[in-house]
């Protein structure tokens, strides 16, 4: 019994240590979040510290085994981009992969980032409740731009920002809301500008990224 | 006085991180570049699929067809807000608005004009 009441600790122990000697070199797992864009710019991944109120557990052990370039320009697009023959290109020497885990330490590891919760002021009480998201593409694109930055679907929107066609699976509705709220409150130096969503228009952009993201991408 | 020091210590806790004040050029390499490019020229690196092209900054003769006030108001308040694209985001709630000042200086060293010049 003794031995049993003991795993879920020790399992949590395990990766808080992997975090800390594998990840903390790259990413924030502390906080608070940077302020000056030299420290943002020192970041080589995104924050953490707030990974439990951030990601769903379950993508987090699938990707973590198997990661995938979700920002196609890296963390911090001008370090990796160069003068094109017509635009400005991304510069793919400069992009390094993201070390894999095994299935072990990947579930030991998103445990671990699921118990850190920061921010979790920002997120409301409510529990948000899917719904439809008539006109969820245009008001994305056209109404709010957003494509300017992100891509919709594979090859097509923005290069700088990580891509939204799979932030559904990614992310939990709650922080989806909350960022496109106020993306400052969650990163005041981010690249993500506040585009003043009215509020009742911000589940519609939530909607519409949660059905977006169940299409077969990859 | 005592009660007044714990309401502002509380409003400094609640307002969260304060960004600190850059340069306009950090700032302009930070939210500029992904799509005004890095010579500026409008040809940034999200411009692919754009149905507005950005402005070409280096363009004097466009360039100097805007006023400073309008440079100010549409680098605060988005394209939007002088008739011009969405794509355009309003950087208000990252830039202060001496720094969106600096940017606007630094645009005209950029096109090497003044408005109406």
């Amino acid at each position: 019994m003794l031995a049993l009441a003991a795993t879920p600790a020790l399992a949590k122990s395990s990766g808080t240590i992997l975090l800390q000697e594998r990840c903390a070199t790259c990413h924030d797992l502390k906080g608070p979040a940077a302020v000056t864009l030299s420290a943002l710019r020192m970041r080589k991944g995104p924050d953490l510290f707030y990974a439990g109120n951030k990601y769903r557990a379950g993508w987090l052990v699938r990707w973590l085994e198997k990661p995938t370039r979700i920002r196609p320009a890296g963390m911090f697009y001008l370090d990796h981009i160069k003068p094109g023959p017509k635009r400005d290109v991304i510069d793919t020497t400069t992009l390094t992969p993201h070390l894999a885990l095994n299935a072990g330490d990947a579930v030991s590891a998103a445990e671990a980032l699921m118990g850190l919760k920061a921010n979790g002021k920002l997120l409301g009480t409510k529990p948000f409740i899917p719904g439809p998201s008539p006109m969820g593409e245009m008001t994305f694109d056209k109404f709010y731009g957003c494509t300017a930055c992100h891509e919709i679907e594979p090859e097509f929107g923005g290069l700088s920002g990580p891509e939204v066609y799979t932030a559904g699976r990614r992310l939990t509705p709650e922080f989806m809301l909350s960022f496109i709220r106020d993306p400052q409150a969650w990163n005041p130096k981010g690249l993500m500008p506040n585009k003043h969503v009215p509020e009742a228009n911000i589940p519609k952009l939530v909607n519409f990224l949660i059905e977006l993201a169940k299409k077969d991408w990859k | 006085m005592r009660g007044l020091g714990i309401v502002f210590i509380a409003m400094a806790i609640l307002a969260g991180p304060r960004a600190a004040a850059e340069t306009a050029k950090n700032n302009y390499n930070a939210y500029c570049v992904q799509c005004h490019g890095l010579r500026g020229n409008g040809m940034g690196l999200n411009t692919d699929e754009m149905s507005v092209q950005p402005r070409d900054h280096s363009d004097a003769k466009s360039m100097s067809g805007r006023s400073d006030k309008e440079l100010f108001k549409v680098i605060k308040e988005g394209g939007l807000a002088i008739s011009k694209s969405v794509l355009m985001p309003a950087w208000k709630d990252v830039l202060s608005d001496d720094e969106i000042n600096d940017l606007v200086g630094f645009l005209r060293d950029v096109c090497k004009c003044t408005h109406g010049n």
